[in-house]
């Protein structure tokens, strides 16, 4: 009896956070200067110029990383050209299908190391590119490897020829898997490639060069040339560029767009997104309110097909709004490398600043603001995860793109309704809708004018599925078979 | 009996499912290239024309992308039936533009060919091009093609009928809407299509035809904002360079089928209608 008085006395620990769980950094390979790869290897930028790749969760320099001039463009796309017309276009396809394959056993074997860098480089958690970016950027190169010697069969009564070389500028939300996005369909179907991967998150594109080596890929079938704005626009106006693929935002979309007109160039376009995300009064309430999380918290909410407005019907909006808070409250925000984090860092100080702007502009027009009681580290860009209520259609924050852990909140009460809404903006990249009703998912997802509608989910991907925008969101598809289509000219 | 008077026709256009006048109350004299002799004032259609048929294109847009394939395989079918029935129509037209009477008789069995082509390809294409995608996880997921949405249409300046139908009926079968302006060196065939049309079932609004100068309206044709697609056959590059800037307003998809022989076999087939589709992907968790 007196040990049991004992444990009654003892007093019980009231502290229920999690304990430190960092991912190990100790495997990692980094250089302190990555040059820009071009024809095979790294080469130094002609005017000598290098900006600091910093890790946003603490703002300390991981590496510095050399930035491409209009000479270094020059010699990239005329790499590419020479081994587009010598080698790559002649090559048997099979054989071009296996150096693919290579590329995703590569980068299958590193995943953990590419993993850590990623989520150095870009501030995103561990848990996120551990388990989604890098696994999807090796599926990606996988898919499309099986493509290449099969392309007689991808287009019903037509067959395909590649274009040439292809321009690829790639954005800082998911940098190795948009470069994978597209690397791996532009190489399966014979063209070559000059990647400029976005300026605050170039190192995974950079140790991806290192596979491209190991793969013993021809020279100059793949070029990455790191640099700012002016680089991509180097490479969007070079004369021997045959296509150009950009992901990145509505704006400088149209700039590319204004850029290439009256050229024979192609081009596709992966644009900016306001995904309305809908929830029914049926819908299972305990898993829409996991899924509202993840469509909007989710990579900081840096995604453009985020569920960024959610639309809840009048009767469950309170119990929803309710649930969405307490659940908010359990995400960890805080080193992006502990595998508990849910929540890692703003990618940039601009980032930062932009959704900063937008809060206050959100809080100036009459909004009602809610956010995370979580303690925000004191050095780094962060955002606690915020949500926005008594907002309406024209409120910017309903019409514009945040690009950040930022939700907002509107009711509806009719199915009509809430499809006006939901259409009613410029973007048209993805949607989602939350109930148990067969009929309603497939009534929402026919009326939805977007590329991809999730249901009962969101913010699911995969190689084999097409992904790309209606309207102001771009055009062109990427992924499945559709995404072969922007890298050949059928005949 | 005394010989009949001919009685001239007067020529108008074909917004919401109506023949009206220009709103400009603006004209164009059309010549006869062979006797020299003006025949037809054409309309010259205004910005403010173009303008209130995208209304109407708009608002046809989710009645007729809805119909069924089946219906607008059937319309089109239909469409093709009243063509063969005023055939002679257009032959004549065709002649008085300057065509010989055996390049009028092939253009407009081409013509008839074309619709017929099409209308088989309504219930079919979206088979071809839809997909079940074998994603590695519990989910179904599944691509389809949706139309684009209002598309503009500049026709093809040459080829009056067949060129006209070769850049309309591929968007249309699809469930676009569109707003034509028809050849401007040979207008008659385009802005008499409207008659066949008005006997063929297709709603008010799908198909909106006008006449006008293609230089001052083509500005217009790919700048609307609720334009979400401009197929067009560009004279030079100039033109293309203008066209292009200008859909970089609202991401507008812009075809330009300026070298495209309409007579080739190339000019008809459903990757014509692709290219004023959007891939749709949907995905629905597998579970209980």
């Amino acid at each position: 009896m007196v040990g049991r008085t004992n444990t009654t006395k003892k007093k019980v620990s009231t502290n229920w956070e999690y304990s430190a769980a960092p991912e190990s950094t100790d495997h990692i390979s980094l250089m302190s200067n990555y040059d820009l790869f071009i024809a095979g290897k790294f080469t130094k930028p002609k005017e000598g110029t290098y900006f600091n790749s910093i890790n946003p969760a603490n703002e300390t320099n991981i590496a510095k990383v050399a930035s491409a001039g209009k000479a270094d463009v020059n010699k990239a796309v005329a790499a590419a050209k020479v081994a587009y017309e010598n080698v790559w276009k002649k090559m048997d396809p099979s054989q071009r299908g296996k150096y693919i394959y290579r590329i995703a056993r590569l980068i299958q074997e590193r995943a953990r190391e590419f993993a850590v860098i990623e989520t150095l480089d870009c501030g995103k958690p561990i848990r996120e590119s551990r388990d989604i970016d890098i696994p999807l950027a090796a599926a990606h190169f996988f898919y499309y490897a099986g493509w290449a010697d099969k392309l007689d069969y991808a287009f019903p009564g037509r067959k395909t020829k590649p274009i040439g070389v292809a321009g690829q500028i790639i954005p800082w939300n998911f940098p190795l898997l948009m470069a994978a996005w597209k690397i791996a369909p532009a190489l399966a179907t014979g063209n070559t490639v000059v990647l400029k991967p976005a300026e605050t998150t170039p190192l995974t594109a950079l140790k991806l060069a290192e596979i491209i080596q190991d793969a013993d890929l021809p020279p100059g079938v793949v070029n990455i040339v790191t640099g700012d704005g002016s680089t991509g626009e180097y490479l969007v106006n070079h004369s021997k560029v045959d296509k150009i693929a950009f992901t990145g935002s509505t704006e400088v979309g149209k700039s590319i767009i204004r850029a290439l007109a009256g050229s024979s160039k192609k081009y596709t376009l992966e644009l900016g997104g306001k995904a309305a995300n809908i929830i029914f009064e049926d819908a299972p309430i305990d898993q829409a309110v996991e899924g509202i999380i993840n469509s909007i918290f989710f990579n900081q909410g840096h995604v453009c097909c985020a569920g960024s407005r959610l639309y809840v019907q009048e009767s469950v909006s309170k119990e929803i709004i309710s649930k969405l808070k307490s659940r908010m409250e359990n995400l960890i925000l805080g080193d992006p490398l502990d595998k508990n984090t849910d929540i890692g860092a703003i990618n940039s100080k601009t980032q930062l600043e932009k959704i900063q702007m937008y809060l206050d502009i959100g809080v100036d027009e009459g909004s009602t603001i809610y956010q995370s009681t979580c303690t925000i580290p004191k050095k780094g860009y962060w955002c606690a995860p915020t949500l926005f209520t008594d907002m309406s259609q024209s409120h910017r924050l309903v019409q514009e793109e945040i690009f950040g852990p930022v939700l907002v909140i509107q009711t509806f009460r009719t199915i009509d309704e809430v499809i006006a809404k939901a259409n009613n903006t410029p973007y048209g990249l993805s949607g989602g809708v939350w109930t148990d009703k067969g009929s309603k998912i497939f009534k929402i997802s026919k009326d939805i004018r977007a590329g991809v509608i999730w249901a009962n989910t969101f913010n699911k991907f995969d190689p084999t599925s097409p992904f790309g925008g209606y309207k102001e969101s771009g055009m062109g598809r990427e992924g499945g078979l559709e995404g072969l289509l922007p890298y050949v000219n059928l005949y | 009996m005394t010989q009949s008077l001919h009685i001239n026709k007067t020529y108008k256009l074909y917004i919401d499912g109506k023949f009206l006048r220009t709103e400009s109350g603006r004209y164009i004299k059309w010549t006869d290239p062979k006797k020299n002799m003006p025949i037809i004032n054409f309309c010259r259609g205004s910005r403010k024309d173009f303008r209130n048929a995208v209304v109407a294109a708009r608002s046809a847009f989710k009645a007729w992308s809805g119909r069924s394939a089946y219906n607008r395989g059937q319309i089109f079918y239909r469409i093709a039936e009243m063509l063969e029935g005023r055939k002679e129509q257009f032959k004549s037209e065709l002649i008085l533009q300057g065509f010989t009477k055996k390049q009028s008789e092939k253009e407009v069995a081409l013509s008839i060919n074309r619709i017929v082509y099409y209308a088989g390809w309504a219930d079919k294409y979206q088979q071809l091009f839809s997909r079940v995608n074998p994603v590695s996880s519990p989910y179904y997921n599944f691509s389809t093609p949706e139309p684009t949405g209002v598309v503009a249409v500049i026709a093809p300046d040459h080829s009056c009928l067949l060129g006209f139908l070769s850049v309309v009926v591929p968007a249309v079968v699809g469930g676009n809407t569109v707003v034509v302006l028809a050849s401007e060196s040979y207008p008659l065939c385009g802005i008499t299509f409207a008659e066949v049309l008005h006997s063929s079932d297709v709603p008010g609004g799908v198909i909106n035809i006008m006449s006008g100068r293609y230089n001052e309206l083509i500005e217009q044709f790919s700048s609307h904002m609720d334009v979400n697609a401009i197929i067009y056959c560009a004279v030079d590059s100039g033109h293309a360079s203008v066209v292009e800037k200008n859909t970089a307003l609202n991401v507008k998809r812009a075809v330009n089928y300026a070298d495209q022989n309409w007579i080739n076999p190339d000019a008809q087939g459903p990757y014509h209608i692709m290219k004023s589709q959007e891939i749709k992907t949907s995905w629905h968790p597998i579970g209980y």
